[in-house]
């Protein structure tokens, strides 16, 4: 299985501001009743974008910019602390991913969520909180310019502007290397893990 | 050198280091439903491969099912072809499917300990973010993505990296009327939503040694709600007795050695710890959340923050919170109208739960303006249940008693809240939406505070209600 290097994502961004936007904003339990992950991209923010009577509320993916972003099928979302907490729901990164953003910004991630995005092949990039602000207020400013996400230099930049970028060393690998599914690795290493296994009494039964 | 049992279980399950620095883990039990697997098995067709070890995965299905409805074809056709993805998919692999037909189907982390499989010194994963729940028994226990699921499905392995330790001491004794329940949404308030990332959670001290392997488990549940992926309670003869005769318990030849090594887990006296938090049980009162997080909480008796003593981050999202609830700061959350009380969930839906509030419940009756619900986590809980006659006593005190499952946990199945209705709830998540209903507001607590909602109408103090 050959995966493309992901060293960088040059496309336009949308800010979400919020901090602890949970996964059940993202992608709402009742598009979790499917048995594939097909068509979760227009349920994205689903009940943050609509109000109970059917009608649009003022959310940044109603937002003419979120439609290019969708149009394109690539963009990065820039968004506030502890991004996509709450459930494990893959369900969340998919319909994101799905919709058309292929890098996420923010000030820091719930674990689970980053670990479902990068597996896809989309960076999760944390910048400092005053960093994140800025990055944040150029975006709204400067809709029409292309946000940088680079992974290999670990920098997000936009215009003049560069901020320094962090990201899990293992994640940062996986994505430049063309390594982020880690099926492949974990497929070869059968006799160390049969082996692992026979040393586990519960495994084998007792 | 002294070890936690976090370190210990990763050493014993260590396949290799990975290219990319992380570790290749063995998953010695996958737990897997209906909601976060069929495209898991999607993936594992597509790319031609097999469950590698079919024996250490376990099914059971609980998010979808109707609780108020025991006969398939369910009126939810999606519901019935997700049951019935997950009993092709069970059949075509050889995995040990607790069907609804069983008698032993339940919440997921109900089902593993119920059935003896949730045992110490393990390591759990299952596409669900409450996995964390086993880690009462002393495993290292966590939550997945579906991608996660087809790696385990494969490979019986993860690529992961290791977590520290924070370990949580509360020490004390619990006054009465404050609950295991109470002790996490405390916790959860005072380090923050998100102050567990990066962390497993050991919790230790008096408060956890005196408590029951089912009080154990509604605190470790609530782990991810404190940002930590796994949480852990170190195992004891308590862990060991309430394990001894389930189905997949050691038999009697094999169970000295299991015990001995069980034990072996346990972090070692000096071991070093990343971070340490003592609390105090005296200092617990009945918390109940106010906001859209966990961590918007307070005492019963204390008045929800006013947004002046916020820092500006926090103030966002109490601003937000308060919009969203239609509450106002700086006020009291005791006597709030509430509209539907649900008793259940991975948190609370245990035998230990409805025993306790079932103990106060006889000759009181629900508010009739309120609709108030009791749904039994597993079908064996249930079972339990309707033995020790506690069904009754909730179907005469004015609660519906209904089937096995998730239900208004996250109203996947029609269990939902209507409109703007206010739930008074013992599941975990106060998120917005999180009950089915976009406007629907939540507020978390402990079965008897449940309870005590359900009879006065109002959010409100059990110990006053119950006279505890
Ligand atoms: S009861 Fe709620 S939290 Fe527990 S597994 Fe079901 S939906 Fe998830």
């Amino acid at each position: 299985m050959s995966l493309a290097k992901i060293t960088q994502v040059k496309a336009l961004a949308l800010a979400v501001p919020g901090d602890d936007i949970d996964t059940d904003r993202i992608i709402p339990a009742r598009f979790l009743r499917c048995v594939t992950f097909d068509g979760l991209g227009e349920h994205a923010f689903r009940d943050e974008r609509t109000g109970p009577d059917g009608k649009e509320r003022p959310h940044p993916m109603n937002s003419a910019q979120a439609a290019r972003i969708a149009a394109a099928k690539q963009g990065v979302m820039v968004v506030g602390f502890n991004f996509g907490c709450g459930s494990s729901r893959e369900h969340a990164p998919q319909s994101l991913w799905r919709y058309g953003f292929t890098a996420f910004v923010g000030g820091s991630f719930a674990e689970i969520f980053f670990g479902n995005s990068t597996t896809l092949g989309v960076p999760c990039l944390t910048l400092s909180k005053e960093d994140l602000a800025e990055c944040d207020a150029f975006v709204r400013a400067n809709p029409d310019v292309e946000v940088t996400v680079d992974v290999e230099k670990l920098t997000v930049s936009a215009g003049a502007k560069t901020w320094k970028a962090g990201i899990a060393a293992s994640a940062r690998d996986g994505l430049v290397n063309g390594k982020w599914d880690p099926i492949a690795d974990l497929l070869e290493g059968t006799d160390a893990v049969a082996k692992t296994a026979g040393g586990l009494a519960y495994v084998a039964g007792k | 050198m002294a070890k936690t049992l976090f370190q210990k279980v990763w050493e014993a399950h260590t396949v290799r280091k990975l290219p990319n620095g992380q570790t290749q883990l063995f998953i010695g039990t996958h737990l897997i439903h209906e909601v976060t697997s069929p495209q898991a098995f999607g993936m594992l067709r597509d790319l031609g491969l097999k469950v590698k070890y079919p024996q250490r995965t376990f099914a059971t299905v609980d998010h979808i099912v109707p609780t108020n409805e025991l006969k398939e074809p369910y009126s939810d056709p999606i519901a019935q072809e997700m049951i019935e993805a997950l009993r092709k998919n069970t059949k075509d692999y050889g995995i040990r499917f607790f069907d609804t037909t069983t008698g032993t189907q339940g919440i997921v982390h109900m089902v593993g300990p119920e059935q003896g499989i949730t045992q110490p010194g393990t390591t759990i994963a299952c596409g669900d973010s409450h996995t964390a729940t086993h880690g009462a028994f002393g495993a290292i226990a966590f939550g997945i993505g579906t991608t996660q699921v087809r790696d385990v499905l494969a490979t019986q392995t993860l690529a992961l990296s290791p977590l520290k330790v924070r370990r949580i001491e509360v020490n004390g004794k619990l006054a009465p009327g404050v609950y295991a329940k109470d002790v996490i949404l405390h916790i959860i308030r005072v380090l923050g939503v998100n102050g567990g990332i990066g962390y497993a959670y050991e919790y230790a001290g008096t408060t956890f040694d005196g408590f029951s392997l089912e009080e154990r488990m509604t605190v470790c549940n609530m782990s991810i709600e404190g940002g930590a992926r796994c949480g852990y309670v170190n195992p004891d003869q308590k862990t060991f007795d309430y394990i001894k005769g389930k189905p997949y318990a050691p038999k009697a030849a094999d169970w000295d050695a299991a015990v001995a090594r069980w034990a072996s887990f346990a972090s070692d006296a000096g071991c070093q710890y990343d971070d340490i938090k003592v609390f105090k049980a005296e200092d617990i009162r009945p918390t109940v959340t106010w906001g859209i997080t966990p961590g918007q909480a307070v005492f019963i008796d204390e008045k929800m923050p006013a947004l002046e003593t916020l820092n500006a981050a926090d103030r966002q999202t109490a601003e937000d919170a308060y919009a969203h609830m239609k509450l106002a700061p700086n006020t009291p959350i005791k006597g709030t109208k509430v509209d539907v009380c649900f008793l259940g969930s991975c948190t609370n839906g245990r035998i230990s739960d409805l025993r306790e509030v079932a103990k106060y419940l006889k000759g009181r009756k629900v508010s009739p303006s309120v609709k108030a619900i009791v749904v039994p986590g597993s079908q064996l809980t249930a079972i339990q249940a309707v033995h020790e006659g506690l069904d009754k006593i909730y179907i005469e005190a004015g609660f519906e008693w209904r089937g096995a499952g998730c239900s208004m946990c996250l109203a996947m199945n029609p269990d939902k809240l209507v409109g703007d209705q206010l739930c008074a709830s013992s599941s975990n998540r106060n998120f917005k939406g999180r009950q089915g209903s976009q406007t629907g507001r939540t507020v978390l607590m402990s079965p008897l505070m449940v309870a005590a909602a359900a009879i006065t109408g109002q959010v409100t103090d059990a110990r006053e209600v119950f006279k505890v």
